[in-house]
């Protein structure tokens, strides 16, 4: 397939996802497998959740154990959540052919890409995850609901169920993040142990960090993949060590109670280190599911999480597009490195020339823009105050955190944000299409121009892109893009908070 | 002509792609799972049998329960704030679980640990630290004429650790141990 084509087989083939899903959560109430009897939603609820599960976010406007059917999950949402992981692979590897390949009008096709990322890694491996977290306790059953009276007070508790861990699997493994339950995986019946928690935390980063190997592997340079790896791994450590600091040294301290960190919002069993590490985990690949209430994060800690997002999610990042955003800032530091000495940017034997630029410009910049205008759009709207749970500049990090979220397909939030509202829905879900399917139609069209170009030979004025000096260049572009687009906005929401901590 | 073949090669594709992964992988993953763990994939119920020899479920033992009498192991406070940790409200609500534990065991001068006097993430939080426990251990055994050690042992049956020793926080699972104090729920004896 030459790119146009290739483009225009993923956007169809989301397209047909996107409409099937919306209907079957209009339709859900008439459907099979509908135990508790839920009603379709709302189309606005509707066309957010569609939106966002195809394009990988899941950000979630409902609580699936009050909202959704059985139905609507396993054969909607669990599907979606394969797909759309297995698109960002199939576009990824586009990419690298775009690399590889020389003088040729193709770049792959999608629909053998997408099949076989799908079959022989995908469901294998979600089918192995899923097991092991069925046996610490993770619900799998098609039952209807439980009641149980209370021990102390003989109350009726409802203790839900559902097949939850087949699509927790792939939640995770797919960088996906959408809870079954609307607690996330912060809920005992969707990560009820130490191990099942650790086993979660690994399979989000398992694709994505494997994929940095297999892209050396591709151009047949391991160095290549290493030195990417290095460079989302220096973020990587860098940001857990901030937020586990924040969360247990920069706590409230009270009289009469034992100063232990920040344990508010926090499971006991996963305490200040996993939760940290899971901070990090979930806003560094672009899952967004959490164990611990980011809401409830220090103001410090909740800052780091939401930087990660901000950045692009390209440390580790989603599925196929953590790795494909990771390039486009490469090739950024190649052209500027390339400006500064004179000589015309090349990477892996591929001229950067301006249509390629603009494609990375795309890549790059539409998040960003999106995050801004969506937080300026939402602060404007004058019910705004009515949908937050805290107040201050507190309140404008959840905001802020929201679009954070939506713009970079992450799908995490602060709890506090109520967002099932015509605006956010509407508002959220074009976000979620565009930050989605824009740069992933650039990276196609990257990949197209790339390929048709011939290879130039390695000469000694070369730029080494797999040295330390690369790497320290990579991560002073992606510092400052990031940090110019939004340390304004950090200042008046998390930095402010920390500042007014009383 | 070329659209409407792509197209075509879109529906159908979507359409393998909801039954494998939709319909036959679910089926799969549940039919081992009722096979191989049906006590987890069914909400890891405390089922005990009667004495007249019907069953009965106490709960989930991933689920918290409120308990509030003193002869109970008490647990984290129920809910989901979502408060920012250094917020006015939550200090306040802080504060004022601190006075409720005083009241209400006005006896004991020890520190509150920290899960005791703040909300969970799930809201439903099953565990609480094996300090909050040991907090509460004078106060179960005088409301119950049992010896402290005697409620410990019960906590500590009811206590898992750290996942090889490092992964992870130890916790106790305050349904079994109010369960177990109960008699409810027969426990290895601990000493």
């Amino acid at each position: 397939m030459n790119a146009g084509k290739y483009a225009l087989s993923v956007f169809l083939f989301n397209g047909a996802g996107f409409v099937f899903l919306f209907g079957l959560l209009m339709l859900q109430g008439v459907l099979p497998f509908n135990p508790e009897g839920m009603k379709g939603t709302s189309w606005h609820l509707a066309f957010n959740t569609a939106a966002s599960f195809v394009s990988n976010t899941n950000w979630q406007s409902y609580s699936g154990e009050s909202t959704l059917s059985y139905f609507t999950q396993f054969s909607g949402l669990a599907v979606q959540n394969f797909v759309s992981a297995a698109t960002g692979i199939a576009v990824l590897f586009a990419l690298i052919r775009g690399f590889v390949l020389k003088q040729k009008n193709t770049i792959g096709n999608f629909w053998a890409d997408l099949v076989r990322s799908t079959l022989y890694i995908l469901i294998p491996i979600s089918f192995l995850v899923a097991l092991l977290l069925v046996s610490q306790g993770v619900v799998q059953s098609f039952d209807s609901y439980k009641e149980v009276a209370m021990l102390e007070n003989g109350a009726l508790q409802t203790i839900p169920l559902g097949p939850a861990a087949s699509q927790i699997a792939i939640k995770q493994l797919g960088t996906n993040g959408g809870g079954f339950f609307g607690m996330n995986s912060a809920f005992p019946l969707e990560n009820p142990t130490v191990l099942s928690n650790l086993i979660q935390v690994l399979s989000i980063l398992l694709i994505p960090a494997a994929l940095c190997v297999s892209f050396g592997r591709a151009v047949k340079d391991g160095r290549q993949g290493r030195s990417i790896y290095i460079t989302m791994m220096i973020f990587f450590i860098a940001a857990l060590a901030a937020i586990t600091v924040s969360e247990q040294f920069a706590a409230p301290v009270f009289d009469y109670a034992a100063a232990s960190g920040s344990m508010e919002g926090k499971e006991v069993i996963h305490g200040i280190g996993a939760s940290s590490l899971w901070a990090v985990v979930t806003t560094a690949a672009s899952n967004g599911s959490v164990n611990a209430m980011h809401d409830s994060l220090t103001p410090l800690g909740g800052m780091v999480s939401m930087f990660l997002m901000q950045l692009g999610e390209i440390v580790f990042g989603g599925v196929g597009s953590g790795l494909y955003g990771m390039l486009a800032f490469v090739l950024l530091t190649v052209f500027i490195a390339g400006l500064m000495v004179g000589r015309t940017p090349e990477y892996l034997g591929k001229k950067v020339e301006p249509f390629d630029m603009k494609m990375v410009c795309l890549i790059v910049l539409v998040p960003p823009l999106m995050t801004l205008l969506g937080t300026s759009a939402a602060v404007s709207m004058p019910g705004a105050r009515s949908w937050l749970t805290n107040s201050g500049a507190h309140g404008f990090s959840e905001i802020l955190y929201a679009f954070s979220s939506m713009a970079n397909n992450n799908g995490s939030s602060f709890g506090g944000f109520y967002g099932n509202t015509p605006f956010t829905n509407i508002l959220g879900g074009i976000i979620m299409l565009m930050v989605r399917f824009v740069p992933m139609t650039a990276v196609i069209f990257l990949a197209g121009n790339l390929a048709q170009k011939k290879a130039v030979a390695v000469s000694e004025g070369t730029l080494s892109t797999s040295n330390g000096i690369f790497i320290g260049l990579l991560i002073g572009v992606i510092l400052i893009i990031g940090a110019l687009s939004f340390l304004p906005a950090l200042a008046l929401g998390p930095i402010a908070d920390f500042f007014t901590m009383q | 002509m070329k659209i409407k073949k792509l197209f075509r090669a879109a529906v159908v594709c979507f359409g393998l792609m909801t039954i494998l992964c939709g319909i036959i992988y679910t089926a799969a993953v549940t039919g081992a799972a009722q096979l191989l763990f049906p006590d987890q994939a069914n909400g890891s119920m405390i089922v005990v049998t009667q004495e007249d020899g019907t069953q009965k479920e106490y709960g989930s033992q991933l689920l918290a329960q409120e308990f509030t009498k003193p002869q109970y192991l008490i647990g984290r406070p129920l809910g989901v704030s979502n408060l920012s940790p250094v917020s006015k409200e939550q200090q306040t609500l802080v504060l004022e679980r601190i006075n409720w534990w005083h009241s209400f065991d006005p006896g004991n001068q020890e520190e509150i640990p920290m899960d005791l006097v703040t909300a969970s993430g799930s809201g439903v939080d099953p565990h609480i630290s094996p300090e909050a426990a040991e907090y509460q251990v004078a106060r179960i055994a005088a409301a119950r004429n049992m010896t402290e050690d005697e409620v410990r042992g019960i906590i500590k049956t009811c206590t898992k650790g750290r996942l090889l020793g490092f992964i992870g926080e130890p916790g106790v699972n305050v349904l079994k141990v109010n369960l177990a104090l109960d008699g409810l729920l027969k426990i290895k004896k601990v000493v």
